[in-house]
């Protein structure tokens, strides 16, 4: 199952690469990882997403856990939480296709934030699954570049992720 | 107001505030402010090893025998890269240690600088942490963490990359080395969840057939006292893994003897019949429990380790309990106690004695076999030499050993009444311990008698340590096991291979080991002849010798294979037991 994986990490030099290091060593894999201070700029928030039964996401925690620098660690998908993912993605957008493409973006609710003569930048933000479906729904355009920030989430409600 | 010391100079400091008594280590331009800090003072000693990996192995061998930390000090580039292998020999093992590794200047790091390697870099997976010196005035604090994080919880080595800007001589700082250091992101277990460890009394008295399953951690947590006197209010059989040797007393009764791969009869088949296992300190490696889908199929699981991450790693534990072991046993106890006065038919007596007479009926079957006859005319058997240093030693020596067949008789046959006292790389196994590993437990117990049970093809790995033992005068006495042979890979190729012996034979080219040993200054005695063995090992171990190195040549008979091992992908009862295996399974 996919899991969301929230951390708070001492905001250190090494400490991200221990981290990383962490899931090729123990044979983990990371589908995204996104990485930035807080508030607090003694730690950094660190979102990353990854795949495995229960016991294995236990694991992950655990060893989370023993990397030194690691202050806390939530599984954000148990509960209620909302994750979201920013893309930017540059289009080929000439001729007739180029209205196409503006409805398209206009349906997924993305902006258009550079245009050229033939081509259409278009930032598109929500849950991963709304992006790759917005990369399916463009169909036949050409997609000249994608950038994905890989996904931030965040618990529903009164619960926060602090010291 | 605060002294002003160079780093350097506080980097030694900063080691005797920590009650540092040895470094072992080898210099290099890195580290050579170091080297230079060190020649000015006198509290801590500095001992000179001829290669980084055994210092290493010096230190690892010193933490295991004292329950102190090891401390490295190598150069920077090869110096570190040397002593990996040493560093990943005592992570797998949990050992304290503390490297300390010089760097090139931090303006150089990046360039590609003469002797650069990026220690942190290269040894991130086999260290508990890493610290990269910034400035000369951070590193009193630098080494009072290291050494809180490789003491505490789990232990493990931690590794201080320093690079030599930050101990010039010329800069300075106040130096203040803190009484404590606090860690907001680490804080190891200490007692014991209370509700499971009642819970752990009550599944531990309905027993009717218990093992009690003790590993290093007891032996690491110091909590043998604790464990042994738990096993004897149950009446409980104890076995121990390859690191927790020592953990119960060997010579008990009620222990079985080690358990997994080349595990006892009685230890394994106890293990397979077990219907509650207690295990403490031990992590369910793969040479103890075979295939884990077979894994003792009706025992309650109660397990103790100061270590989450270890609990249910392989085997899911029905009674997780996460704590400091010698802490949890104590309480343990108590609530055992306490149980058994409200439930004063616990546990079940007439089941346990049927359950001891099964186990008797296993070890009287194909259990070891610790009275060998030393047979005139006959080839040596390398259990006998064992057997044989365990009578002349009266059982009361430190052992250190290196990998292989070798290793595997020595902690059969060898009955450790105590722990720490058996000392081995049992996680990563590291040919090339052994002698190093000695040295260290001679230097942090001078006058205790020490014996390395080695292998030609491992002892040749670090032999070159035979000339630090002369410069320190440190009497070890070295068995080797001579086989002629890598022999534990050629067992596995005479039982899996059809006997093809790939790349494990050199008879035609191993040293003359006598004259060579008293070419590096110290004693050798050659044995041929069973007869000759107990009167060599006497003479080893006597008065004469008691300040002086000697290696015991001991001609074994090649042949021989370590038994009982488990049979590939098999349950822990699934043990091949000779040469010639019976159908044992019919049996039991
Ligand atoms: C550094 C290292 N290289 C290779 C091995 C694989 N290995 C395990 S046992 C063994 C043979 C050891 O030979 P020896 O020291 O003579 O001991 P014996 O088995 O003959 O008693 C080898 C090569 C190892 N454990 N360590
Ligand atoms: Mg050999």
């Amino acid at each position: 199952m996919r899991h969301i994986i929230a951390v708070l990490l001492e905001n250190e030099a090494g400490a991200l690469s221990r981290v990383v290091g962490l899931f090729s060593q123990r044979n983990y894999n990371i589908d995204s990882l996104t990485v930035a201070p807080t508030e607090d700029p003694t730690l950094s928030r660190l979102t990353l997403v990854t795949t495995g039964d229960d016991s294995k996401i236990e694991q992950i925690i655990k060893h989370l856990y023993k990397v030194i620098e690691v202050v806390k660690v939530v599984d954000l998908s148990e509960s209620d939480h909302v994750e979201r993912e920013l893309m930017l993605i540059k289009l080929r957008a000439e001729g007739p296709t180029r209205d196409e493409v503006k409805r398209s973006v206009d349906i997924f609710r993305g902006q258009i934030i550079d245009v050229t003569a033939t081509t259409y930048t278009v930032q598109l933000s929500g849950p991963s699954e709304k992006l790759d479906a917005f990369i399916r729904a463009i169909g036949k355009t050409t997609i000249l570049e994608v950038v994905r920030s890989g996904v931030s989430g965040i618990s529903r409600g009164e619960k926060v992720l602090s010291l | 107001m605060a002294e002003a010391l160079s780093g350097g100079d506080m980097l030694i400091r900063a080691l005797q505030d920590a009650g540092v008594e040895y470094i072992f280590g080898y210099p290099g331009g890195a580290a050579l402010h170091i080297y230079d800090a060190i020649f000015r003072q006198q509290k801590v000693e500095h001992i000179l090893v001829r290669h980084e990996q055994a210092a290493t192995h010096m230190a690892d061998g010193y933490a295991r025998a004292t329950g102190k930390p090891g401390v490295v000090l190598v150069t920077s580039g090869p110096g570190a890269t040397n002593a990996i292998t040493g560093i990943a020999t005592a992570f797998m093992d949990s050992i304290p240690m503390v490297v300390i590794s010089g760097q090139v200047p931090t303006s150089l790091i990046g360039t590609d600088a003469f002797q650069e390697t990026d220690m942190v870099g290269v040894c991130r997976p086999v260290v508990k942490h890493s610290f990269m010196v910034r400035n000369c005035a951070e590193i009193p604090t630098v080494v009072r963490k290291a050494f809180h994080i490789a003491t505490t919880g789990r232990p493990g080595p931690v590794v201080i990359d320093v690079p030599k800007d930050t101990t010039d001589p010329g800069i300075t700082a106040p130096y203040h080395f803190p009484e404590s250091v606090s860690l907001r992101s680490y804080n190891p277990a200490t007692r014991g969840n209370g509700r499971q460890i009642r819970k752990a009394a009550e599944v531990l008295l309905g027993a009717k057939r218990p093992v009690i399953y003790a590993g290093g951690g007891v032996v690491l947590g110091d909590a043998s006292a604790q464990l042994t006197r738990l096993a004897r209010a149950l009446g409980y059989p104890v076995t121990n893994t390859l690191m927790g040797l020592g953990a119960f007393p060997g010579n008990d009764d009620q222990f079985l003897g080690m358990l997994g791969m080349h595990g006892t009869f009685e230890a394994n088949m106890a293990m397979h019949h077990a219907d509650v296992i207690l295990a403490v300190g031990a992590r369910f490696d793969d040479r103890v429990t075979n295939d884990p889908r077979k894994f003792c199929p009706d025992a309650t699981i109660i397990h103790i380790d100061v270590d989450p991450a270890s609990i249910s790693k392989i085997i899911q534990a029905h009674v997780p309990i996460v704590g400091d072991v010698a802490l949890v046993l104590d309480e343990l106890e108590t609530q055992v106690a306490s149980e058994q006065a409200r439930r004063p038919d616990c546990p079940d007596r007439e089941a346990l004695a049927l359950w001891w007479e099964q186990i008797r009926g296993w070890r009287r079957d194909h259990g070891l076999d610790h009275h060998l006859p030393a047979e005139p005319g006959k080839p040596i058997l390398p259990q006998l030499a064992i057997q044989m240093l365990y009578k002349v030693t009266n059982g009361e020596a430190f052992v250190t050993s290196d990998v292989g067949q070798h290793q595997m008789f020595a902690a059969q046959y060898y009955r450790f009444h105590a722990p720490r006292r058996w000392i081995n790389s049992g996680g990563l196994g590291t040919m090339g311990f052994g002698l190093p590993a000695a040295m260290g437990v001679q230097f942090g117990h001078p006058d205790a008698v020490v014996a390395c049970v080695t292998g030609e093809g491992s002892f040749m790995m670090n032999m070159q340590e035979l000339s630090t033992c002369l410069q320190y005068g440190l009497p070890i006495k070295i068995i080797n096991l001579n086989n002629q042979a890598l022999g534990m890979v050629k067992q596995w190729q005479d039982m899996q291979y059809g006997g093809r012996h790939s790349q494990s034979t050199y008879s035609d080219s191993l040293p003359d080991f006598k004259t060579l040993i008293e070419a590096f200054g110290h004693v050798g005695i050659k044995v041929e002849r069973a007869e000759d063995l107990e009167p060599a090992l006497r003479e080893a171990f006597s008065e004469r010798y008691r300040r002086k190195l000697v290696f015991v040549d001991v001609w074994v008979d090649p042949n021989e294979h370590v038994y009982p091992m488990a049979v590939r992908g098999g349950s822990m009862r699934d043990m091949i037991l000779s040469k010639t295996p019976a159908g044992l399974e019919d049996n039991y």
